[in-house]
């Protein structure tokens, strides 16, 4: 008798399974650590001194976190329409491309707070655009969007660099940026929120796109869980067949979760381009888009689960900085490593103990 | 230089980018012809260029430092291979999930053994594979045409070069005339007709990802001890995701597999040739173009308007016995 | 000879959760013979020829082969064992050549080489044996289904099987191609070879077995001599002497056509024709019932109405008006209820709470809230209403429809579907998996429908349930309407019309 059927209680699905599986990820995570001849615990004290030992750790991690909220959640909606979308990283990229031309255009003439709404909107749009070619593809030509989103990615990347190294470099200049924004295209930092607490936020980058992420968050949900696109969506992502009864049009619900999807992954460009650069630079994704799998899956596609996955990655990332800077033996990439433990426990190997948990939890309920 | 020269030196760096391509898109072959995706590919290729480079370094030997390149591969590819075939785990998160894995620890490890961020230290030419020039290629050097052809293009290459097209025979071969190769191309097409001719999906499947890990081994190598004289920080970028491109532009079959891997080779020793230089009557050409079009064609196909791709039916699902 | 059976079961027992999909099985077949075994869908027919080709272990009993006892751990045991088996979905590799799937499993060495020219000698033998003729190099989805079946059975000559299994082969085939495998089967038998064939179809076990044994839920009724027994017989054995099902009701009063096929035809996921150039009204204040075994085309009759699947050619009208594009989101506005056959392929999202699936389909609903909101409250507001209505069990909203047993569930759907208030209602096996209790509750509702004054389509494959609530009754065979009967009318024409045999 296999153990697939047995029905387990919602704390052992959704809380120890998820924790064991962490936990599998942390302690190897710690053997690389201690096999590189360091102290793993002592790694995790300065992990979390760097991350939330001050104001300035902690602007960091928020500001990290922020990234990863909107990739996350782009990840997210397109999940529970049953869409497996890996091209985050992509559509944040070409969204950068919508933020830094709105912030070109108008920092000259208006304040940020008119420029921001603008900018949200073309990031998002950018980053959409971005999308909607995978995802017409798989809707109407059944093109794999997994392969072809990673294929944007790619070609994603080549287009930004081109236009940065051709067309929105700084005549003059060698590197391939645009130029800085003035007041009027940056999001102003939140040291007053950090005030708020009593603490100070330093150089941190910690800015009002947290905010709109935030937004966001309650929006996706308010999206999946209030609408009847949202609820057609994962309809359409836990059995097509019973869509197809359901009368939910297949073509325009894949189109529609991932234009969303790709709009949020674009969002998360406001963050580093108009946050804390104040400038479009290549490569400033960093990531990002692929840490969205690792927020998603672990936040369980739901936005709170997702914030909460995003500041533990962001206090990894912000930490990890810290760590390394503290124990020059143990690279930044450490984050790197644990970001793809955790996928890989919290993710693929999800049911690696379920069949042990089933036997252990049947030998004790049935005594 | 003149047209000539020219056109055997693009030669020359086609095949020289092709040959980590070819490697890893055979790699893929057999892991996607048996049904097990394999996105991971770029991982295990970066952990083996790293493994390889630091046995080679340590021994000297740069065979030991192959070897060490397959092993580790090989490792990686149980890791996915019980994600996705005993764990039945989501075989894309488990590539991705690997990918991350490699491109940090290699980083980690490098700079907590050798102290030079994230590289390793520069290999003696003995630790490496050498250029084999081949006999006659100085003798006939002169003769026009044909001598730098011989001498640029087919001469001058290292073993694995050479190894990598012998693979592309060898890997038909194994596909096409072997048991092993005819139960491997079933599994990935219908599971239940192995299953219930009493072959172990399990093992074969396993099999399947081993010969995918023994190929990145391979590949790996090359970049960092044949192409290279050390592992640097991410030095397959991106190349494990051209090859599963290449790959699928092949339509899943050995002998295309060559060919795409050429063209996309080719594409890219055309951006390095191209940098800063102007086409008659065009201009210059981004050589960002060409870095996209690989992808680019990979998709145009993808839609189906170069003929359609057809990939493994049972690709990407764990096999479950149906009632 | 005769007494030693080439295949002897003992006491076979086999559970899936709380399924009993075997319960001490005993049977014994004779060497040399064409052992029929029939039994309707889901009586354990499949589960039981698993266990002998070693898909499954049973839980507990014995298999003999030529009187001894044999552990049958995997399928390469039984084959073995001499066991070949040809599956009713086939366990071809589509874009393999014949030679290449005959081989699969059986190449006789590590290189193909050896192993080709072998197969080519041997299929070359099989052929002048058993006149089983195809083209070695041929690629399988190039093939019909009757030569991608005698692939199949070709498979298990070349692996040596003495005894032949065939699970439904005749689902797939047309009546000239059913004759064809008659015919080889026969040949077969005549060479030695034992055959086992599963179906639910009674003629085919009339014209082609020598013993037949009969199976109902999970157990062994009956084996008999085929020439001793009649089609009635078998139809009796089959569907039990069950509970009478009474369901209180009084005359039907029909009125307008509201429902109505002209000329349907309809093929399935395979591209085969399922249903035929079918046409028929349902009329308002009716029951209209569709009897028919299994895989007659009932199930894509019913998709091609509910708008789930496009039809290859004529027409439905609802209420007079053509259907030509219909979705199943239009058809229910213009009001064309539908309770599907399957409900947890279907009719249900098992992951979603309650009151979620209880208004699949009714989504977009204003009464579930305005514009694109979804109004929670009201949605909870009108659940509760259908769980207190329907009797729903556990009355709880919130909880996930996977954990409702199959009556609830069932439930669920029923009143989601009749609580609309439908003109005209479509349901596909309303009681399948469903307990007596729900069953009774379900039936009443059908009734109640046509009392005020809908048009009911009910298509099912107990025979009791379409004579207890239909009005009058259409009978499905091979995607053909074979004829219209009353619900009264003696069993033995009903049997004899659902073999396709003309009353």
């Amino acid at each position: 008798m296999s153990t697939a059927s047995v029905k387990l209680p919602n704390w052992i699905n959704y809380g120890l399974m998820p924790l064991l599986n962490l936990a599998v990820a942390f302690v190897i995570s710690g053997l690389v650590v201690w096999l590189i001849g360091e102290d793993p615990f002592e790694a995790v004290s300065l992990m979390l001194e760097g991350a939330l030992g001050n104001g300035e750790g902690i602007g960091f991690t928020l500001y990290y976190a922020t990234s990863f909220i909107f990739t996350g959640l782009s990840v997210a909606v397109a999940f529970h329409a049953g869409l497996f979308n890996i091209g985050s990283e992509g559509q944040a990229y070409v969204g950068g491309l919508g933020a830094a031309l709105a912030a070109l255009a108008l920092d000259h003439y208006v304040p940020w707070y008119v420029t921001m709404p603008v900018a949200v909107a073309a990031a998002a749009l950018f980053g959409a655009a971005w999308a909607f070619i995978p995802a017409w593809m798989q809707a109407k030509r059944g093109s794999h969007i997994v392969i072809t989103t990673i294929m944007f990615n790619f070609i994603g990347a080549a287009l930004m660099v081109y236009l940065l190294v051709n067309v929105l470099i700084v005549p003059g200049k060698m590197a391939p940026e645009t130029r800085t924004f003035l007041e009027g295209g940056q999001l102003p930092k939140l040291d007053w929120l950090m005030a708020l607490f009593g603490m100070k936020l330093g150089p941190a980058p910690f800015n009002v796109s947290f905010i709109i992420a935030l937004v966001a968050a309650f929006l996706v949900w308010v999206l999946i869980w209030r609408t009847k696109l949202g609820y057609e969506m994962r309809t359409l992502g836990i059995s097509p067949s019973a869509a197809i009864y359901a009368g939910v049009p297949y073509v325009r619900t894949v189109i529609i979760a991932m234009l969303i999807s790709g709009g949020l992954a674009g969002m998360m460009a406001l963050n580093p381009v108009m946050g804390a650069s104040a400038r479009l630079q290549v490569e400033f994704v960093g990531g990002a888009g692929f840490v969205g799998i690792a927020v998603s899956l672990m936040g369980r596609s739901h936005p709170v689960g997702i914030v909460l996955a995003a500041i533990l990655f962001g206090m990894l990332y912000q930490g990890g900085n810290w760590v390394s800077f503290e124990m020059p033996n143990i690279t930044r990439d450490m984050i790197v490593v644990i970001q793809g433990l955790v996928i890989l426990f919290a993710g693929a190997l999800e049911f690696m103990f379920r069949p042990a948990i089933v036997k252990i939890y049947t030998r004790l309920a049935g005594a | 230089m003149d047209g000539f020269d020219i056109f055997v030196s693009i030669l020359g760096s086609t095949i020289r980018l092709s040959i980590p391509l070819i490697f890893t898109a055979l790699a893929g072959l057999f892991s996607e012809r048996a049904g097990v995706f394999d996105i991971g590919l770029e991982g295990k290729m970066l952990a083996a260029a790293f493994a390889s480079a630091c046995v080679a370094y340590l021994t000297g030997s740069a065979l030991a430092g192959l070897g060490a390149g397959i092993v580790v591969s090989i490792l990686l590819s149980l890791v996915h291979g019980f994600a996705s075939i005993t764990s039945r785990g989501n075989q894309i998160v488990s590539g991705v999930a690997l990918n991350f894995v490699a491109a940090g620890l290699t980083i980690v490890l490098g700079q907590a053994w050798f102290g030079q961020g994230g590289r390793t230290p520069t290999l003696p030419t003995t630790a490496r594979f050498q250029p084999i020039t081949l006999p006659g290629a100085d003798t006939l050097h002169d003769v026009p045409i044909l001598g730098p052809f011989y001498a640029n293009v087919i001469s001058g290459h290292n073993l694995l070069t050479y190894l990598a097209f012998l693979a592309v025979p060898a890997c038909a071969w194994v596909l096409y005339r072997t048991r092993f190769g005819l139960r491997l191309r079933a599994v990935g097409e219908n599971p239940g007709a192995v299953d219930t001719a009493g072959i172990s999906v399990t093992w074969l499947r396993y099999r399947a990802v081993i010969v995918a890990g023994f190929l990145c081994g391979f590949s790996g190598t090359y970049l960092a001890i044949a192409q290279s004289a050390a592992f640097i920080q991410n030095m397959s970028a991106g190349k494990g995701y051209i090859a599963l491109a290449a790959l699928i532009f092949a339509k899943w079959k050995p002998v295309p597999v060559l060919f795409a891997c050429l063209l996309f080779g080719f594409l890219d020793a055309m951006a390095n040739f191209m940098q800063g230089k102007a086409i008659p009557g065009i201009g210059e050409v981004p050589v960002q173009i060409f870095q996209a079009l690989p992808y680019v064609l990979t998709c145009i196909l993808l839609a189906g308007f170069i003929g359609v791709a057809r990939p493994p039916k049972a690709g990407g699902v764990a096999y479950t016995k149906e009632r | 000879m005769v007494d030693v059976p080439a295949i002897e079961l003992i006491g076979i027992d086999k559970r899936f959760g709380l399924v009993h999909a075997n319960k001490a099985i005993d049977l014994r077949v004779g060497k040399g013979s064409i052992h029929g075994i029939i039994g309707e869908n889901g009586a354990g027919k499949s589960t039981l020829m698993s266990i002998l080709y070693g898909f499954y272990q049973a839980d507990s009993g014995e298999i003999r082969v030529d009187g001894k006892p044999i552990h049958i751990r995997d399928s390469q045991a039984a084959i073995a064992a001499g066991i070949g088996m040809v599956h009713q979905h086939f366990m071809l590799v589509e874009n393999f050549t014949v030679l290449e799937n005959i081989m699969l499993g059986a190449e006789g060495g590590a290189l193909l080489r050896g192993g080709v020219s072998r197969v080519r000698s041997e299929l070359k033998r099989l052929e002048e044996t058993y006149g089983l003729e195809v083209e070695p190099d041929a690629v399988i989805e190039e093939l019909p289904v009757g030569l991608q079946q005698r692939v199949e059975i070709l498979k298990a000559l070349y692996r040596g099987a003495e005894i032949l299994i065939l699970d439904e082969p005749t689902g797939v085939l047309t009546p000239a191609e059913a004759d064809h495998l008659f015919r080889i089967l026969a040949q077969l038998r005549d060479q030695g070879k034992t055959v086992i064939f599963i179906t639910h179809k009674l003629r085919e076990i009339m014209a082609v077995t020598d013993t037949v044994s009969v199976m109902r839920r999970g157990e062994m009724v009956a084996t008999v001599k085929t020439a001793e027994t009649s089609v009635e017989e078998l139809a009796e054995l089959m569907v039990g002497r069950r509970v009478l099902l009474r369901v209180e009701k009084g005359p039907s009063a029909p009125g307008d056509v509201l429902l109505s096929v002209r000329n349907l035809t309809v093929k399935d996921n395979r591209g085969v024709v399922m249903v035929d150039n079918v046409s028929f009204d349902v009329r308002a204040g009716e029951i209209t019932g569709i009897a028919g075994v299994a895989g007659n085309g009932q199930s894509e009759l019913l998709e091609a109405i509910a708008g789930i699947r496009k039809p290859v050619s004529g027409e439905i009208f609802v209420n007079g008006q053509s259907l030509a594009k219909a979705d199943p989101a239009y058809l229910r506005e213009i009001g064309l209820a539908h309770i599907p056959e399957d409900r947890h392929h279907m009719g249900l999202v098992l992951p979603f709470e309650e009151y979620e699936n209880a208004a699949l389909g009714y989504h977009r609903d204003p009464v579930y809230g305005k514009g694109p909101f979804l109004d929670l409250d009201a949605m909870r507001d009108d659940a509760k209403a259908k769980i207190e209505k329907y009797d729903i069990r556990p009355p709880d909203c919130r909880l996930k429809t996977a954990n409702f047993s199959g009556g609830n569930q069932q439930k669920i759907v029923c009143a989601r579907e009749i609580e609309r208030d439908p003109k005209v209602l479509i349901i596909g096996q309303p009681t399948r998996g469903v307990d007596i209790g729900a069953i009774e509750f379900i039936h009443k509702r059908i009734i109640d429908m046509r009392d005020s004054g809908k048009a009911v389509l009910l298509v099912s494959v107990e025979l009791d349930e379409i004579r207890a609530l239909a009005d009058r009754v259409l009978v499905m065979f091979a995607g053909h309407v074979v004829g219209e009967t009353v619900p009264n009318a003696d069993e033995k024409t009903l049997g004899l019309m659902m073999a396709g045999i003309a009353a």
